[in-house]
């Protein structure tokens, strides 16, 4: 038996009603590299909080070179030999690179060693943290790390935002931590850099680890079948409920009241669409180093949907297209015409408006369900700032009713389930006769039904003219509610299918940016 | 943006580079300095009694403004230092009346140490209920407060001939106050090794950003009660700048919460914590103090004196946000 240089086993963590990790397991060997994989919510980054201290697990044992550990601080980690490099540098703003260094006792000469080795061999070190830029403040949290000589260094998507030539540099000192018997956990939504530099990975899925596999030509396949779990007869039976499920709670959703929309909910909502007109271009646009050149159209009477891991540029798609962030390149259409927003007030007055996977962002937590609702109604003070006299209760109370609002709590939305508070979001801009809806992940932590029920709504809203763009971290809804399919992958849209087709292996491989695999008939041109 | 980011920013001489980020703290002694010229300008008789009086009278809110700045730079805030000011105030009047002058080094130990303690207690209060530091800290202003009145009743008490003796007068040359000696003397003891240990150093990263100081292994509960600590020290030798100036234990807090932070918000010490030192806020008192002087000698009614001030320390703050903007731009 090889001795394991880390070993967690039984890791259990809830926050909450939620559970993050339910018996996770992970084994690391001297002299290896060990990538950490799971498909987006697995549970990675809270068991590496967990294994440097920052989190407290519920359960579990940890064994460090063999003894029984348990890593109550990052201090500790540090002293039993773990050291971590996250996706944000810890590196103190306000303190210069000598005192950082300090701070973390890390030895001078061995820090300056490594950032040579590292590409960086001549920073000064009284310079700000704060007035260096991101890739350099990463390689400075690499090099203090490396410094510390860690048995175990742990890397948490630190190439994700370095250049090319640095993160080749990177990943070539990293991997050379094997040849002193050191360890390496890696965690990267490259796949690529995965294949070059692991030797094995451990896959997570939903809070377990559900396989360690081997590194070598032809595991992608095992990986990804692994994160996805066993579904091999689950496309065909979602297949045929999905749709169908929708239609029903859509049909439910209308209400007697609702009247003439009743009838568009047809049994198969999804065959509707037939593409209005263009509501909302992007033409090309970039947001710093995060997005590149993205360009998409999205039509009335369509749901849109948008595939990415974590951090792929997302966030900042939908932050641009609100008027919440301003594109440092490219063009914004609404109707056809370019606009500029300057303010996410210039977007929602042209009809664009974000629905955040954080409700409580959207609402005023204390306020009844009728307040929050008629909240844009009120905000531009229009007429003087006087609230508009009969028309607004009218339309307020149709938009809750519309939508179904659980309105037994309605005195405070804080009290409302997260379903109900995500639901007077939309239904506010429902109100509102809002006719372009951005959902960043709108059902993120929400049970089953009123998933089914939010993403009924909003098919039902594009079928009746709205058009919907719909970021969702769970690949397997993107057929109950899309028409279409974008794939973005470090910020550039790799892919754009036929929602019909996009089944939870296809789109996991492409959000990974795999070459389709050739037994499925997704994509014509799939020559691998 | 992306590759040739990388490289560090143009690299200038390392005195250079202590100025350029000093910026703020260089402009408030020219400023300073213009001030005592215009004070000259404006009264012709301006001399040593003159500056050793303003020496005096700006030692209580110096010492204010460094214990809230060492609050603040950790992240903190305390609305209680006034109040800890007239506590311990009281107590070294007190004890002072029935010491004498050998027992009275006693009592100034034993007022130092009751200060930390005090301000420990707040930082205790802050980090373990969770409750707002603002909060916990204007509740435990009012106890203080209302422990200077059990104390000490009315004004009274007294203070050791030697002490008085601290901030009477003048040192070496009749332009130097010994009130101001002390004052330097006294925060430089402090602060000089507290900056350089890695107290001192955590007490920044804590305010800079919690995060990355978890992750960096500083202890942040500890860190924020230290903090809270040395403020609490810092505010007792302000109750006893106030026992020097005036002989005497006053069981009312005085103008020293809101003046201390105005000073330190003029003296560069950014309200969100991690930024800046002692060095501003001491020139930001002198500032406050003369421009106050100043509208005096003009004649300007204290009415508007009062709203004088409260602008030019908008405007002033203002300004520096607007360079700092400015230089983030570049």
């Amino acid at each position: 038996m090889t001795e394991h240089l880390l070993e967690a086993t039984g890791v259990v963590k809830r926050y909450g009603g939620v559970t993050a990790l339910r018996g996770a397991s992970l084994a690391v060997r001297p002299g290896e590299v060990h990538a950490l994989l799971g498909a987006n919510g697995a549970g990675k980054s809270t068991l590496i909080k967990i294994l440097t201290g920052t989190v407290r697990p519920d359960s579990g044992s940890f064994r460090v070179g063999g003894t029984e550990r348990t890593i109550r601080s990052a201090a500790e980690a540090r002293a039993v030999g773990l050291a971590s490099i996250y996706q944000d540098p810890s590196v103190i703003p306000d303190l210069d690179v000598r005192d950082n260094l300090r701070l973390t006792r890390t030895p001078l000469d061995a820090f300056r060693g490594w950032m040579a080795e590292l590409g960086i061999p001549d920073l000064p070190l009284d310079v700000l943290s704060r007035d260096l830029p991101l890739p350099t403040l990463r390689i400075v949290d690499l090099a203090r790390a490396l410094a510390a000589e860690p048995q175990v260094l742990i890397l948490d998507e630190t190439t994700a935002a370095l250049p090319a030539d640095l993160t080749e540099r990177v990943l070539e000192v990293v991997g050379r931590q094997r040849d002193h018997g050191r360890a390496v956990i890696f965690i990267s939504h490259r796949l690529i850099e995965i294949s070059t530099l692991c030797d094995r990975a451990t896959v997570l899925r939903d809070g377990q680890t559900v396989g360690v596999v081997p590194i070598e030509p032809g595991a992608e396949d095992r990986i990804v079948a692994l994160m996805l779990g066993p579904q091999a007869e689950r496309p065909e039976t979602e297949r045929a409920t999905g749709p169908v499920a929708a239609g029903i709670v859509g049909a439910a959703l209308l209400g007697a009241e609702a009247g003439p929309g009743g009838a568009d909910a047809g049994p198969a909502p999804t065959a509707a669409a037939a593409p209005g007109e263009l509501r909302l271009a992007a033409r090309g646009i970039g947001a710093g180093s995060r997005l590149h050149d993205v360009s998409l159209e999205l039509r009335a009477g369509e749901v849109l949907g948008v595939v990415a891991l974590e951090g792929q540029g997302q966030e900042e798609l939908f932050e641009t297209l609100a008027g919440a962030r301003r594109p440092t390149a490219g063009t914004i259409e609404v109707d056809g015409r370019p606009v500029r927003f300057h303010h996410p007030a210039d977007a929602i007055r042209a009809g664009v408006v974000l629905v955040p996977a954080d409700r409580l962002q959207a609402l005023l937590p204390q306020r009844s369900v009728r307040e929050n609702v008629a909240l844009p109604f009120s905000a531009p003070f229009r007429r003087w700032g006087l609230r508009r006299g009969a028309e607004e209760p009218r339309k307020v109370s149709a938009a809750i009713e519309r939508l179904q609002v659980d309105t037994r709590a309605q005195a405070e939305v804080r009290r409302l389930s997260g379903g109900n508070q995500q639901k007077v979001t939309i239904a506010r801009w429902v109100a509102l006769g809002v006719r372009t809806l951005l959902c960043f992940d709108p059902t993120r932590g929400i049970d089953i039904r009123t998933k089914r029920q939010i993403y009924a709504l909003l098919r039902e809203l594009a079928d009746q003219g709205a058009a919907v763009l719909l970021y969702t971290s769970e690949l397997e809804e993107i057929r109950l509610a899309c028409d279409r399919v974008v794939v973005i992958f470090g910020g550039r849209v790799v892919d754009v299918m036929d929602a019909a087709l996009a089944d939870e292996p296809t789109l996991l491989r492409a959000a990974y940016a795999l070459p389709p695999d050739a037994p499925l008939p997704v994509l014509d041109e799939a020559a691998s | 943006m992306s590759a040739p980011a990388v490289a560090a920013p143009a690299a200038r001489p390392g005195i250079g580079r202590t100025i350029a980020r000093n910026q703020w703290v260089v402009g408030l002694y020219l400023l300073l300095a213009a001030l005592l010229a215009f004070t000259f300008l404006i009264k012709p008789g301006y001399g040593p009694a003159d500056i050793e009086s303003l020496a005096i009278s700006v030692l209580p809110i110096v010492f204010a403004a460094a214990a809230q700045a060492v609050i603040v730079i950790a992240g903190g805030i305390d609305l209680s230092i006034g109040s800890l000011m007239a506590l311990t105030n009281v107590v070294a009047a007190a004890l002072m009346a029935q010491s004498g002058e050998v027992g009275a080094v006693g009592v100034v130990l034993l007022v130092l140490i009751l200060g930390t303690l005090l301000g420990a207690v707040n930082g205790i209060l802050v980090v373990v209920s969770r409750v707002p530091d603002i909060v916990v800290t204007l509740a435990m202003s009012f106890v203080w407060a209302g422990a200077a009145l059990l104390v000490l009743g009315s004004p009274g008490g007294s203070a050791a001939a030697w002490f008085m003796a601290l901030a009477d007068g003048t040192f070496l040359i009749e332009w130097l106050p010994r009130a101001f000696v002390t004052m330097v003397v006294v925060l430089a003891v402090i602060w000089i090794p507290l900056r350089r240990s890695r107290l001192g150093l955590s007490l920044y990263a804590v305010g800079s950003d919690r995060v990355a100081a978890l992750r960096s292994g500083v202890p942040i509960g500890r860190t924020k009660i230290a903090a809270y600590a040395i403020g609490g020290l810092l505010a007792g030798i302000g109750g006893l700048s106030l026992s020097m100036s005036t002989g005497i234990g006053l069981p009312v807090p005085g103008p020293y919460t809101l003046g201390g932070v105005a000073a330190i918000v003029l003296g560069g010490v950014s309200l969100a914590g991690g930024r800046g030192g002692l060095m501003g806020p001491v020139a930001a008192a002198f500032i406050l103090a003369l421009i106050r002087l100043d509208l005096v000698f003009l004649g300007v009614t204290s009415d508007y004196s009062q709203v004088i001030q409260g602008v030019v320390l908008v405007l002033v703050v203002m300004i520096g946000g607007l360079v700092e903007l400015r230089r983030r731009r570049a």
